[in-house]
């Protein structure tokens, strides 16, 4: 067993978020995936006040060992959430972490509300880094800003909360402190680094929303670093993640002060990766 | 979605290294077929299996085509490599449905013996079958009393939702957009309709044309 902020998980494996969308792969894969869960908790898409219908196509560039996305956040919205996603969310046999984000307090603080007044959401992690919004780069930047999220939302709700980092920061562990100060449960990091490519033949930006997030294994040592940096700042649970893809790397996460990891772009090529990996983790390391 | 079980990526530029979408061509009683053109490191890689060489697939996934509309006839028209998705549909709806078929020139025609009939051909060139477009076998071809089910690159899927838009004939267009995961999991691979973006992975490839402004749209084909 794992103990995340009081919340018990048959082990340490996650997604991150936005990486595994449960109930369209409840479709594609019937029940079959409940019996074989990939993760010991869930974490929900971001969802925001508005519905978001996402970026423009294309949203997808494949990069050396990695991928780079311009997803944009595409949503159903706060009330579309709780009403329509959140019930299916709640048959899975795992603990949901439901994530959010707002473009200002006042909406952050309503998002925190209202998921935490529901008995199926068992933590909230708030995404103050997704650098495809403007405002997410902004407040997980900067350790003051994303102090002061965290203050006023952290007195609405009694559930554990998890601010996610970006790592497009000066200096990730500089906001983690702020976070913990602030009265955060546990950080969770790390976020896609910008990144962005080139249409070959325009010689102009592929992705619709001109820049992206980079993830997979080509950023993986970047994580290990700054979940290292993160985990001997603060004394909260940190959630690592960052180009998982076995085993070998969840357990090198660990090593590095994880409490637990998160599986992201690797379930893109394998939905059961977070199987896979859980059952690796439990071996002994092959030297 | 397909991968190589060995080296998938350690290619040119580190790639490939998400699988690729392919639809199968031909399900038999123990075997898939699929069509492949090497256009990059991943269908490269594809290329070079050679028998017993281990391949990881995930699927069948998505939405496929639908059935005509009662009392019309099928009309099955593909372009190049979008042909594949036709030979599994004509599998299924009987050899004598009438099959159109465009390539740029007989060496990229292999496709067409494979189809049941006699497929009308057309290529750039005139090197095998008709100097024309598909699209203009097609204009020959329709009348009210027809289906067409289309699948080939973004230009001719357009001009084929165009000719039947004004037909008032009922399309169905396989499309085709960068996808991750095939799932629905990453929301990478979205189509514009006209009710908003769709997931073509979980909600397509096959996509009602009138649902569409345009089957040409940022990203498509590729």
């Amino acid at each position: 067993m794992t103990d995340l902020c009081g919340v018990q998980l048959a082990g340490p494996v996650l997604n991150g978020s936005g990486t595994f969308d449960a109930i369209a792969a409840r479709r594609a894969f019937g029940d079959a995936l409940l019996e074989r869960f990939p993760f010991h908790a869930f974490v929900s898409k971001t969802i925001t006040l508005a519905p978001r219908e996402g970026n423009p196509p294309p949203r997808l560039w494949e990069t050396p060992g990695g991928l780079i996305n311009s997803i944009g956040l595409p949503n159903k919205g706060l009330e579309g959430f709780l009403a329509h996603d959140l019930p299916e969310l709640a048959e899975l046999p795992v603990p949901l972490i439901v994530s959010v984000m707002g473009f200002s307090r006042e909406e952050l603080a309503r998002l925190v509300q209202r998921t935490g007044e529901r008995d199926e959401v068992a933590l909230i992690e708030l995404n103050v880094s997704c650098p495809n919004v403007e405002t997410g780069l902004v407040m997980g930047a900067d350790p003051a800003e994303t102090a002061h999220a965290v203050e006023h939302v952290r007195p609405l709700t009694d559930r554990p909360l998890i601010v996610k980092l970006t790592p497009n920061a000066t200096d990730p562990a500089a906001v983690a402190r702020a976070a913990e100060e602030a009265g955060a449960d546990a950080v969770s990091l790390i976020n896609t680094l910008k990144g962005m490519a080139l249409d070959p033949r325009t010689r102009q930006p592929w992705l619709g929303g001109t820049t992206g997030g980079v993830s997979g294994p080509a950023v993986r040592a970047i994580a290990l670093e700054q979940v290292r940096a993160v985990a001997a700042a603060v004394g909260i649970p940190v959630i690592g993640m960052g180009g998982i893809a076995s085993g070998r790397h969840a357990s090198d996460f660990l090593s590095a002060g994880a409490a637990c990891v998160a599986v992201g772009t690797e379930n893109f090529r394998d939905p059961a990766a977070g199987v896979r990996i859980a059952a690796e983790l439990g071996k002994p390391a092959a030297v | 979605m397909l991968s190589t079980a060995e080296r998938w990526g350690g290619g040119e530029d580190e790639r490939p290294y998400l699988p690729r979408a392919f639809s199968y061509a031909r399900a038999r009683e123990g075997e898939l077929s699929f069509l492949a053109e090497t256009v990059g490191p991943g269908t490269r890689r594809l290329a070079e299996l050679r028998p017993g060489d281990g391949l990881e697939l995930l699927g069948p996934l998505g939405v496929g085509w639908r059935p005509p509309l009662a009392g019309t006839r099928p009309l099955l028209v593909g372009g190049g490599i979008g042909t594949a998705p036709l030979l599994c549909w004509q599998d299924e709806l009987g050899p004598d449905t009438t099959v159109l078929l465009g390539f740029r020139s007989a060496a990229h025609a292999q496709a067409a013996t494979l189809f049941g009939g006699e497929p009308a051909v057309a290529t750039d060139d005139g090197s095998a079958g008709r100097q024309a477009l598909v699209t203009d076998l097609l204009r020959e071809e329709l009348d009210g009393s027809a289906t067409v089910f289309a699948c080939g690159p973004p230009a001719m899927l357009e001009a084929v939702r165009a000719i039947c838009a004004d037909a008032g004939v009922p399309a169905q267009l396989a499309l085709e957009s960068g996808m991750a995961c095939g799932f629905g999991a990453c929301f990478g691979c979205v189509v514009p309709t006209k009710e908003g973006y769709v997931r073509l992975c979980v909600d397509g490839p096959v996509l009602a044309a009138e649902e569409l402004e345009s089957a040409l749209f940022p990203g498509a084909g590729h």
